[in-house]
């Protein structure tokens, strides 16, 4: 799914992450972890070719990342789901064009898809709030909705940056267990967070590994959960 | 991302994009304003420049294939100077006709100036010879050598030494109006990329979110071509509209030659300020379109 050989990235002269060597398998569920700053989200918009290396090889769902044109890194977004941290949500359309905007913009909004539509705003529990617009929504509907727009398109993988950042407990455990729910269908995903209760909540759901970033290189954390 | 591309996107419409798109009121009135202001101007330009077009060529018809030999001789000599002349005229290639103007005729040229009660025959005034070409046209300093040895008191005025200012002016001032309309479609254009311009900046956010969920820079952008381009076609036929209204209620040229009354169009002429909204779309289009994908090149 994702390659990295010997990946850097830097913003700077100084490389942010450095040394970058690992495989995101199919169907693999990864915790990645590590102080403020250290470079998850950095890491994640490596993975989705928002940002491109400095060094090193990234593939992409087969496919070098440094090769792709334009509309190639297009492509590959509607194949790669992602739950940025502040949602990224167009706010003057209804929550639920909001989730069918990867549709609008692929050119596949069919009817099967609004059905589909239907039965995933149910899926994340925000039927009743299907016609808030994006500032009308709590903390926890924004997530599941960023969620329900990752997964539209069916994608192969499913990035989510801090999900349950700004959600109670519950909302995270019901996050996760979203999350969890698509990588038995065979999803990959990849959580970056620094709450490391909610790692330790799904040690009894999922068999995950624990990606620890820190002074710029990636660790596998201790054994698989 | 094709040009073709985008133009069948103009004519089907999308519904969706133009959702996702959000409208900015002040890059849409500005805009349809700067649209419909330009094309009435481009509407005048237009008309100065035919009007101008018209004048030039009835100046040079009038004039160009017809001369005057002006006959000043004491009056005993006058009839057979005037006979000498008609005669070398006959014999003259490229003249198509010659005949002296009769007294009535020459009292009419003068009355402007003289009133009606002018005693012509009590008056030196020089006879002339009105003298009409082929479309050859005769050699003047020809005519001029034999006209000086047959009747010195004859001088040919061929019209040229007035004729060619005037027209020349009258080209220049076509010329004039064809280059403001060029200008002012360069105007509406750059008028377009400011607010296209303005409009990709106020909706930065809109593009980088649905870059992130996998838009095409095609998808993007033809959401503002479209919209710039209907813009400035519904401006500038509004603008066009009023223009030719303006034009048609100009005072009308009548039979004069008179340039500020004869401005405007004339018959199928009426047709070619239609032609401006069309040409504001297309210029409307090119300048969205390059605005938009040099914008979006600068964003990942």
């Amino acid at each position: 799914m994702i390659v990295m050989e010997e990946a850097a990235y830097g913003y700077g002269t100084e490389p942010l992450l450095a040394d970058l060597s690992l495989q995101l398998q199919p169907g693999s569920f990864h915790f990645l972890t590590g102080p403020s700053g250290a470079g998850k989200t950095t890491f994640l918009k490596l993975c989705y070719a928002e940002l491109l290396p400095t060094a090193g090889r990234i593939q992409l769902l087969g496919v070098d990342a440094a090769a792709l044109d334009r509309d190639g890194v297009a492509d590959l977004r509607r194949r790669i789901g992602v739950v940025h941290q502040d949602c990224q949500f167009l706010d003057h359309l209804p929550t639920s064009e909001n989730i069918a905007l990867p549709l609008t913009v692929s050119g596949r909004a069919t009817p099967d898809q609004a059905a589909n539509l239907s039965e995933l705003v149910s899926w994340v529990g925000l039927k009743s709030r299907a016609h808030a617009l994006p500032p009308e929504l709590s903390g926890g509907e924004r997530q599941r909705a960023a969620l329900a727009r990752a997964i539209i398109m069916d994608p192969d993988v499913i990035l989510a940056d801090e999900p349950t950042g700004n959600v109670d407990w519950d909302m995270s455990l019901r996050l996760l267990q979203l999350l969890v729910e698509l990588n038995r269908m065979g999803k990959t995903v990849v959580i970056a967070t620094h709450d490391l209760a909610l790692i330790r909540a799904a040690k009894s759901q999922v068999q995950a590994r624990v990606l620890r970033i820190q002074g710029g290189h990636v660790t596998v954390a201790g054994a698989d959960l | 991302m094709t040009a073709l591309g985008d133009i069948l996107a103009l004519l089907e419409g999308d519904a969706q994009a133009d959702r996702v798109v959000p409208r900015t009121g002040q890059a849409a009135r500005l805009s349809l304003a700067t649209s419909a202001a330009m094309a009435f101007l481009a509407v005048f330009a237009m008309a100065l420049s035919m009007a101008s077009g018209r004048l030039a060529d009835r100046w040079s018809d009038a004039l160009a294939r017809s001369s005057t030999i002006r006959i000043s001789a004491p009056a005993a000599e006058l009839e057979a100077q005037t006979w000498a002349v008609l005669t070398v005229l006959e014999q003259t290639p490229g003249v198509e006709s010659a005949r002296a103007l009769t007294d009535e005729e020459q009292q009419a040229l003068l009355e402007p100036w003289f009133g009606p009660e002018l005693p012509v025959d009590d008056l030196p005034i020089p006879r002339l010879i009105e003298v009409s070409e082929t479309a050859e046209g005769y050699d003047g300093d020809g005519l001029r050598q034999r006209l000086a040895a047959e009747a010195p008191g004859a001088v040919l005025d061929d019209h040229t030494r007035w004729r060619r200012p005037l027209v020349e002016a009258a080209g220049r001032l076509r010329l004039l109006g064809w280059v403001s309309l060029v200008l002012i479609l360069g105007a509406t254009g750059a008028m377009v990329t400011l607010a296209a311009q303005s409009a990709l900046a106020a909706n930065e956010q809109v593009i980088r979110v649905t870059r992130l969920v996998g838009a095409r820079d095609s998808y993007i952008a033809r959401a503002f071509v479209r919209r710039f381009t209907l813009r400035a076609l519904t401006g500038a036929s509004a603008g066009t509209a009023l223009g030719m209204v303006a034009v048609l209620l100009l005072p009308g040229a009548g039979d004069s030659d008179s340039f500020l009354t004869g401005l405007g169009f004339a018959g199928s002429q009426w047709l070619w300020p239609l032609v401006i909204p069309v040409l504001a779309a297309i210029t409307a289009f090119i300048a969205t379109r390059v605005a938009a994908l040099r914008t979006l090149r600068g964003l990942q």
